[in-house]
C-alpha cells in the first residue's frame, strides 16, 4: 500500500514538472515574447529589448525556466498584466466560485447518473433502457454553449423563472441561489448523459454474471436482485468515472462560464487566454494539472479499496 | 475448408462497402443519425445553390422585423446578414476542418499506437509517457494555450486538435495492436520475411478498423464541438467567415430581444454533433452483432 503511494506520488510529481516545462516553454521560448506583451504592439522592438534585458529574459530558457519554477513552488505566482494585480490575489477567489458550482453539479451527477444507469442497464434492450440511451446521447451531443442559449430562451426570456447573466452579485434583483441554477443545468446537461453510459455498461455486464443467476434462482425479488447483489457491484467501474468528472467541473468549465457571465476560473482562463496574462495562463494551467493527476491517484485509490482483488493481489 | 474460402469469390470494396452502410438498417438511431450527417454533407456540397445570399453581405435597409420572415427565413443577425445563408456556409468551415483535423489526429494516433503496441519495451514507455502528459491536461484549456499563444486560424485548429487527439487514438490503436500483434497471421507474415511497416499497415491496422471506424465518428462529434466552442469563445476563424461557434458569439448578448439569432445556429451545430453521434451508437451496436 505504501509503496502503491510513493509511486503514484513520484508519478505527480514527474508529471507537474513535465507539465511546467510545456507550459513555460510554449509561453516564454522567444526573448521578446514576454515583454512585447507588457509592452503593447506599439512600442518600438528597441524598447522591447531593453526591457528584455532589465528583466533577464535574455539569458537561456533553461536558467529562467529553474528560476521561474523556484518562485512558484515558493508560492510566488506572479503578476497579472490582465488585472494589474498579484496572480495570488485573484485566483483563489476565481477558484472558490467555480467550486460552489462544480459541488452543486457533482452532487446532483452523482446521484442521477446511477439512477438512471442503473434504470437503464438492469433491463438491457428494454424501453426505457433505450429512451435512456438515446437521450443521453442527445444531451451530451449538445455543445454547452447551445445548451446554455436554448435554456436560456425557455427559462430566461420565455418564461422569466431565471437571470440571464450570474454576475454572483444580488444587485440586479436576482437572488445569488438562481443566478447558480442556469450554469449548474448547463454542466449537468452537457456531462450526465457520459456518466449515464457508463454506469449503464457496467450495469448490464453486471446482469450477465452468474451470481446475479445464482440470486434470481434462490427466489430474490428482482428488486432485490438489483439492489442488494447488482447495484454493488456494477459501481465499482464506474467509480473512476464518476470522480475523474471533476476535472471536468473544477478546470472545464470555460464554456459554461462565458455563457452565463460567472466569475469563476474558466472566465479567468479565458480572459488571460485572449488578453495574453502569461502569469495567470501559466498558474492555472498547473492547477488544473495538479487537479487531474491528483483525481486520478485518487481514482485508482479508491478503485483498489472497492475492490477486493486488487486490494489483496 | 481453406479451398471453399478461397473459390468464394470475394466483393469488390465498394460493394462491400456498400453492404456494410445496409447493415445500418437494423438500427433506427443508426439511420437517424447517418440521415443527419448526410443532410449537413448534402447542404456543404451544395452551398452555392442553396444559399439564397451572399453570407457576408448586410442587409440593412428595411425589410421589415429582424426575425423570421418570407425574405429571410431564419432572419438577420446582428448585422443584417442573411442568417440561413450564413448556416449553410458555415457547414462548409465544420465538415471541411473537422474531417481535416480528425484525419490528422489519426494519422499521428495511428503512427503512435501501432509503434508502442507493436515494438512495445522503450518505444512504449516513451509514447505512453508523452500521451499521459499531454492527457493530464484539461482538453479546454489545452485549446486555450494552443490557440491564444499561435493566435486563432483554420490551421491552428487542425494542429491543437492533432495535438490533444492522437494521445487518446493512440491508446485505442496501442491496445488492439497489442492484441492483433499475436494472431497468426501476423506470424506467417513475419516469416515470410514481410517488414515491420508492413505488418503494422497491412496486417494490423485494416484489422483494427472496426473500433476505429466508431471512434473516429465519436471524434467527429468531439472536434465538431471543439471547433464550435472556439468559435464561441473568440477563438475560432477569424471574421467575416460564417463560423457557427462564432454567429453564436456575435449575438448571444442579444439574446432577450433576438434570440433568433443564437437560437439556429446553435440548433444546426447541435443536430451535427447529435447525427454523429447517433450514427456511431448505430455502428457500434451492428458491430457487437457481428
Amino acid at each position: 500500500m505504501l509503496k502503491f503511494f510513493v509511486k503514484r506520488f513520484g508519478y505527480l510529481l514527474l508529471t507537474m514538472l513535465a507539465v511546467s516545462l510545456i507550459i513555460f516553454v510554449v509561453n516564454e521560448y522567444s526573448p521578446g515574447q514576454v515583454t512585447r506583451k507588457i509592452l503593447g504592439p506599439f512600442a518600438t522592438q528597441n524598447e522591447v529589448d531593453i526591457l528584455t534585458v532589465k528583466m533577464g529574459l535574455d539569458r537561456p530558457i533553461i536558467i529562467r525556466y529553474i528560476e521561474w519554477l523556484g518562485q512558484i513552488l515558493r508560492g510566488d505566482l506572479g503578476k497579472s498584466t490582465l488585472w494589474g494585480a498579484p496572480v495570488n490575489s485573484i485566483i483563489w477567489d476565481r477558484l472558490l466560485n467555480t467550486s460552489i458550482i462544480a459541488s452543486l453539479a457533482f452532487a446532483v451527477i452523482v446521484p442521477a447518473s446511477i439512477i438512471f444507469g442503473v434504470a437503464a442497464g438492469m433491463r438491457e434492450g428494454s424501453r426505457l433502457d433505450r429512451t435512456i440511451s438515446l437521450a443521453s446521447i442527445v444531451t451530451t451531443s449538445v455543445p454547452e454553449f447551445a445548451s446554455g442559449v436554448f435554456l436560456q430562451s425557455v427559462f430566461v426570456i420565455w418564461l422569466g423563472l431565471l437571470p440571464g447573466t450570474s454576475p454572483l452579485d444580488a444587485s440586479g434583483g436576482w437572488s445569488i441561489a438562481s443566478q447558480l441554477v442556469l450554469p449548474v443545468a448547463v454542466m449537468v446537461l452537457y456531462d450526465l448523459g457520459y456518466v449515464v453510459r457508463m454506469v449503464r455498461a457496467s450495469m448490464v455486464e453486471t446482469m450477465t454474471r452468474p451470481f446475479i443467476r445464482t440470486a434470481v434462482l434462490k427466489g430474490l425479488s428482482f428488486r432485490n436482485v438489483i439492489m442488494k447483489h447488482a447495484i454493488r457491484n456494477a459501481m465499482i467501474g464506474p467509480f473512476t468515472v464518476i470522480l475523474l468528472q471533476i476535472n471536468y467541473l473544477v478546470t472545464g468549465v470555460v464554456v459554461v462560464e462565458a455563457v452565463v457571465g460567472y466569475p469563476g476560473f474558466g472566465r479567468m482562463m479565458l480572459d488571460a487566454a485572449l488578453n495574453k496574462d502569461i502569469a495567470v495562463i501559466e498558474a492555472g494551467s498547473m492547477f488544473a494539472v495538479f487537479v487531474t493527476v491528483s483525481t486520478q491517484i485518487i481514482g485508482d485509490f479508491g478503485y483498489m479499496l472497492l475492490n477486493p482483488r486488487i486490494r489483496f493481489a | 475448408m481453406a479451398a471453399i474460402t478461397m473459390g468464394k469469390k470475394q466483393d469488390g470494396f465498394l460493394l462491400r462497402l456498400l453492404k456494410r452502410i445496409a447493415l445500418l438498417r437494423e438500427s433506427p438511431v443508426g439511420m437517424i443519425g447517418a440521415a443527419l450527417v448526410l443532410f449537413w454533407i448534402l447542404v456543404a456540397i451544395f452551398a452555392p445553390l442553396l444559399a439564397p445570399y451572399d453570407p457576408n453581405e448586410n442587409y440593412m435597409d428595411d425589410y421589415g422585423n429582424w426575425g423570421p420572415s418570407a425574405a429571410f427565413w431564419l432572419g438577420r443577425d446582428n448585422q443584417g446578414r442573411d442568417i440561413l445563408s450564413r448556416i449553410i456556409w458555415g457547414s462548409r468551415i465544420v465538415l471541411t476542418v473537422g474531417p481535416i483535423a480528425t484525419f490528422c489526429a489519426y494519422v499521428v494516433g495511428c503512427t503512435m499506437g501501432l509503434l508502442a503496441g507493436y515494438y512495445r519495451g522503450w518505444v512504449d514507455v516513451v509514447v505512453s509517457r508523452i500521451s499521459d502528459i499531454i492527457l493530464s491536461f484539461p482538453v479546454i484549456i489545452l485549446y486555450l494555450i494552443i490557440i491564444s499563444q499561435f493566435g486563432p486560424s483554420a490551421f491552428n485548429i487542425i494542429v491543437a486538435v492533432t495535438f490533444i487527439a492522437s494521445p487518446q487514438v493512440s491508446r485505442i490503436v496501442r491496445s488492439l495492436t497489442l492484441e492483433l500483434r499475436e494472431r497468426d497471421y501476423v506470424a506467417a507474415a513475419k516469416m515470410r520475411g514481410e517488414s515491420a511497416v508492413y505488418i503494422m499497415l497491412v496486417e494490423i491496422l485494416p484489422n483494427a478498423r472496426g473500433p476505429l471506424i466508431v471512434d473516429a465518428c465519436l471524434r467527429m462529434g468531439y472536434t465538431t464541438i471543439a471547433i464550435g466552442v472556439l468559435g464561441f469563445l473568440g477563438l475560432g476563424l477569424p471574421p467575416p467567415d460564417p463560423d457557427w461557434g462564432g454567429m453564436v458569439k456575435d449575438t448571444y448578448t442579444m439574446m432577450s430581444t433576438d434570440p433568433h439569432m443564437s437560437l439556429f445556429p446553435c440548433a444546426a451545430i447541435s443536430s451535427l454533433v447529435v447525427g454523429f453521434n447517433l450514427l456511431a451508437d448505430g455502428l457500434r451496436e451492428i458491430s457487437l452483432r457481428d
